[in-house]
């Protein structure tokens, strides 16, 4: 097929999904000409793109090309950075993060995060999931006690950890910890869920416990993955977009991308021609 | 053409060799000249001193008579001291810390702050006490009370703290900070809730070194003007006391008179050093037992 | 009835339950209404905590001007230049003459002695400790070192009056009961875990690529240490002599214990002598009264001693700094 005639296919189909996303289901994510540089360095280029709600969404491309940037943005995690300068538009549930006026630690609330490396607290089991509730205001033990039983359970690791809540959150193994992470992110009620490649510190058998996992909070939440495993992505997620030097190269259903891709660079790096 | 002449090199080899093996000797013999000084002033302090600790010595008060004379007094006085420097050594020690570490931007006015706690690290110990008695004892009117002595003791520490405390702050990995700002924590409640306390063992290790060095302090306090003769056993932070070095001090300059007094120092010298030892020691303890945790 | 009961039941634990539901999300969002405490305890912290960062630097400011103003006074009443170039110090009684001389003699001579011990001794011991020693000895001998170091100097003091000045006076003849050399010595003893310890950290962090370079040569250690490490090392342990030299300067208790408070202008070491520190702790040990030139001059003598340490702790710092060996 001749290349003008394929982007311009690629570009109707992506406008043709945005709009069915705003048909179907709720954006909960859209970005619009994202621009972000660290320094001199343009690390996120015109990023247009629409996420929905209650869906897993995978964010996929080799070392380097912004996709773990691009999901800092999301909740401004990124500023933690001094030399980073963005512009464009976030738009969180029809209002823009990036405004002045939107506070940050609000945004965070609503947006939880689970790293690539798990880093609970030094304190307790307990402590690490109940941290969450207790700086936003939530004294009370007994509800602080159902808020982590809750969500030790909605992170598949209840049984795991329930006689052993006041030992130091250390002693757990490395899945086990990234479970409990993710628990103490469920432990304030998130819309979004945002993930940096969570299982990539992470042997087989915690990564496939965390992927079952990610697919079960999907009921409640929305999930944004960055994952450099294709084939987690294909997995687990419901749409992917491909990212490459700091471009969104092509946002399509997971089926699709991995069956049919439209651009040639996606098709290149799901094959593994380079990445 | 050989520019390096391998018969001379030959030659010469077995003298440089030879000066290779004396400085080595001499090396090792310089690295013992401090451990047997060290061990010569342990002993000869334990044999002037320990035969005359005992009860009486640690619970007497002050006497003119060597006999009867104990140390009640500056052991007491040494606790108050520390109740007055610790709190305050802590408090301006952390809070610098935090403010240079976690908020400061890195400019001039940190670098001034830093360039600053240096110097005053590099200040004299009398001239401390000349900054106490000026403003503590006299300008303030507290007089040579142990709040006097241990404002002066806390600001004469404080570079230990803040330096401690600086680098227990560093030691904290960045990625227990995001985790804490990813769940949508402020600033403060990050460092209240997750930074101070993974930082609380390098800071403890720090607060116990300077308490150690505020106790074995001599010069600022004689300077406050804490007096040779009888002195109360202190009760409060208002009132007058001495602490063990200073006893220390007094006894060995009227060892030329009293020859028991020499004695009285020895001894006093050797519950100075356990009480330094056992504090260094938790210090070591806290510090070992807590590196390396992330 | 038992069916109505059943009913009843079901309905009763559907009601509970949803009673129980917690709805996390909500209660955040009304403890967030409530939350304008919180913001400002946000903005104020850090204004505090830069109060809390500017005592240290009021501290100084503090100790300056304190010094600064009774100096001023001080030489109101005795000229500058009597100060500075007098050779005669008598602060007490009717005629009382104020010249700094023999104050900074006895300062001088002391810290030369102490250097002339610690700056070998001090040195050696670093190499031996960085080059030589093996991982095992090192970590023996280290904390035996920083035991040294951290031995009250009023200990040192007593060590040198009852200990060192008699073992000396054995066999110099005419060593006095208070003399200069006694303290000197034992003051270097002080100071030599300090310049150890600076050093050692310089030479080690010289990479050993460096030292390989050289061994590969033929080079033997100590031309290895002398020729190569120490070089590249020297900024660190020149500074650490500096360091040392202020730390001579500043010590109080072992001069003013063994070297008692002849204020004669000499140099002769077996003599005893008065350091500007032992004349501080002497004037003030016998409660000069306020405003009186006696009283000032306990100032003049401290600020010549704040100025002193101050130079030799920038001289240090400066050193550290534009000498070091980038790697």
């Amino acid at each position: 097929m001749p290349v003008v005639t394929e982007k311009a296919n690629l570009n109707t189909k992506t406008a043709n999904l945005n709009q069915k996303a705003k048909e179907n289901k709720k954006v909960v994510y859209h970005t619009k000409d994202l621009n972000l540089w660290y320094g001199e360095g343009h690390a996120l280029k015109n990023i247009n793109l629409a996420i929905n709600e209650n869906e897993v969404t995978a964010i996929i491309g080799p070392s380097g090309c912004g996709k773990s940037t691009y999901i800092k943005t999301l909740n401004r995690m990124v500023e933690l950075v001094p030399s980073v300068k963005i512009s464009g538009e976030i738009l969180y549930r029809e209002r823009n993060i990036l405004d002045k006026s939107f506070k940050v630690e609000d945004l965070r609330t609503s947006v939880g995060m689970v790293f690539q490396k798990p880093n609970p607290f030094p304190k307790s089991i307990y402590e690490n999931v109940a941290y969450g509730p207790k700086i936003h205001g939530i004294r009370d033990k007994k509800i602080l006690d159902e808020i982590v039983e809750k969500s030790l359970r909605g992170a598949a690791i209840w049984d795991e950890v329930k006689d052993r809540l006041n030992q130091n959150a250390y002693g757990l193994s490395g899945g086990q910890q990234q479970r409990l992470c993710i628990a103490r992110c469920l432990a304030i009620e998130p819309d979004v869920i945002l993930m940096d490649e969570p299982t990539s510190a992470l042997d087989p058998i915690s990564t496939l416990k965390v992927e079952e996992l990610v697919q079960e909070l999907k009921e409640e939440f929305s999930i944004i993955i960055v994952t450099h495993n294709m084939q987690q992505a294909a997995r687990i997620s419901d749409k992917t977009a491909f990212f490459l030097n700091g471009e969104v190269i092509e946002f399509a259903e997971t089926d699709k991308i991995f069956s049919t891709p439209s651009d040639k660079r996606t098709e290149d790096y799901i094959t593994g021609r380079f990445g | 053409m050989k520019y390096v002449d391998s018969e001379q090199v030959h030659k010469k080899m077995g003298s440089r060799l030879l000066a290779n093996n004396l400085a080595k000797t001499l090396f090792f013999m310089a690295t013992l000249f401090g451990l047997v000084v060290l061990i010569v002033l342990i002993y000869r302090v334990l044999a002037d001193g320990l035969g005359w600790i005992n009860m009486d010595f640690l619970m007497n008060r002050l006497s003119t008579d060597p006999e009867r004379a104990g140390i009640w007094g500056a052991i007491t006085g040494t606790l108050w001291l520390m109740l007055v420097v610790a709190p305050v050594t802590m408090i301006l020690g952390v809070g610098t810390a935090i403010y240079l570490e976690e908020y400061a931007a890195k400019g001039r006015i940190s670098s001034f702050i830093k360039t600053n706690i240096s110097n005053l690290a590099g200040v004299p110990s009398v001239v401390f006490g000349i900054l106490g008695l000026t403003v503590f004892a006299r300008a303030l009117d507290l007089g040579s009370v142990v709040l006097a002595g241990g404002l002066t003791m806390a600001l004469l520490v404080l570079p230990v703290v803040v330096v401690a405390s600086q680098e227990a702050i560093r030691a904290v990995p960045q990625f227990l900070r995001e985790a804490s700002y990813g769940m949508g924590a402020t600033k403060w409640q990050t460092i209240k809730n997750v930074v101070l306390p993974a930082a609380l063992p390098g800071i403890l290790t720090g607060v116990i070194l300077a308490l150690s060095r505020a106790i074995g302090e001599t010069a600022p306090l004689v300077v406050i003007g804490i007096p040779a003769l009888l002195i109360p056993v202190p009760d409060g932070i208002f009132d007058k006391f001495t602490i063990l070095p200073v006893q220390i001090y007094y006894w060995t300059i009227d060892s030329a008179l009293v020859a028991e007094y020499a004695n009285l120092a020895a001894a006093t010298i050797v519950i100075l050093l356990i009480v330094l030892f056992a504090m260094n020691s938790i210090a070591i303890l806290i510090r070992n037992k807590f590196q390396k945790r992330f | 009835m038992r069916r109505l009961k059943g009913v009843l039941h079901l309905v009763k634990s559907a009601v509970q339950h949803d009673n129980k539901k917690l709805n996390v999300r909500e209660i955040i969002q009304q403890k967030k209404k409530s939350r304008s405490v919180n913001n400002y305890t946000e903005k104020l912290i850090p204004k505090i905590l830069f109060g809390i960062a500017a005592i240290s630097v009021f501290t100084t400011i503090g100790i300056v001007l304190t010094l600064i103003t009774e100096t001023i006074a001080f030489f109101k009443d005795v000229p500058f230049i009597d100060f500075f170039t007098g050779t005669e110090l008598k602060p007490l009684g009717e005629n009382a003459v104020f010249g700094v001389l023999p104050l900074l003699t006895g300062t001088i001579i002391s810290t030369l002695i102490a250097m002339l011990v610690a700056i070998p001794v001090g040195l050696m011991t670093a190499i031996f400790l960085s080059e030589y020693a093996s991982e095992k000895t090192r970590k023996a001998l280290k904390p035996l070192l920083e035991i040294l170091a951290g031995i009250p100097t009023i200990v040192y003091g007593f060590f040198a009056f009852t200990f060192v000045t008699p073992l000396l006076r054995s066999f110099i003849p005419g060593l006095e009961p208070t003399n200069i050399l006694s303290p000197g010595i034992v003051m270097g003893i002080m100071i030599i875990p300090m310049v150890a310890s600076l050093s050692e950290d310089a030479m080690s962090s010289v990479p050993n690529a460096m030292r390989e370079g050289a061994l590969a040569l033929g080079a033997t250690k100590l031309e290895v240490t002398w020729k190569v490490v120490v070089p590249a090392a020297i900024s660190g342990i020149i500074a650490s002599f500096v360091l040392g030299i202020s730390r001579a300067i500043g010590e109080t208790m072992i001069v003013t214990i063994a070297s008692g408070s002849s204020k004669n202008f000499t140099f002769d070491v077996t003599q005893s002598m008065q350091t500007m520190t032992a004349y501080i702790v002497e004037v003030t040990g016998g409660e000069a009264a306020a405003g009186t030139t006696l009283y000032y001059s306990l100032y003049a003598v401290a600020m010549t001693l704040f100025v002193f340490t101050l130079i030799m702790n920038l001289l240090a710092q400066y050193i550290s700094r534009k000498f070091r060996e980038e790697y």
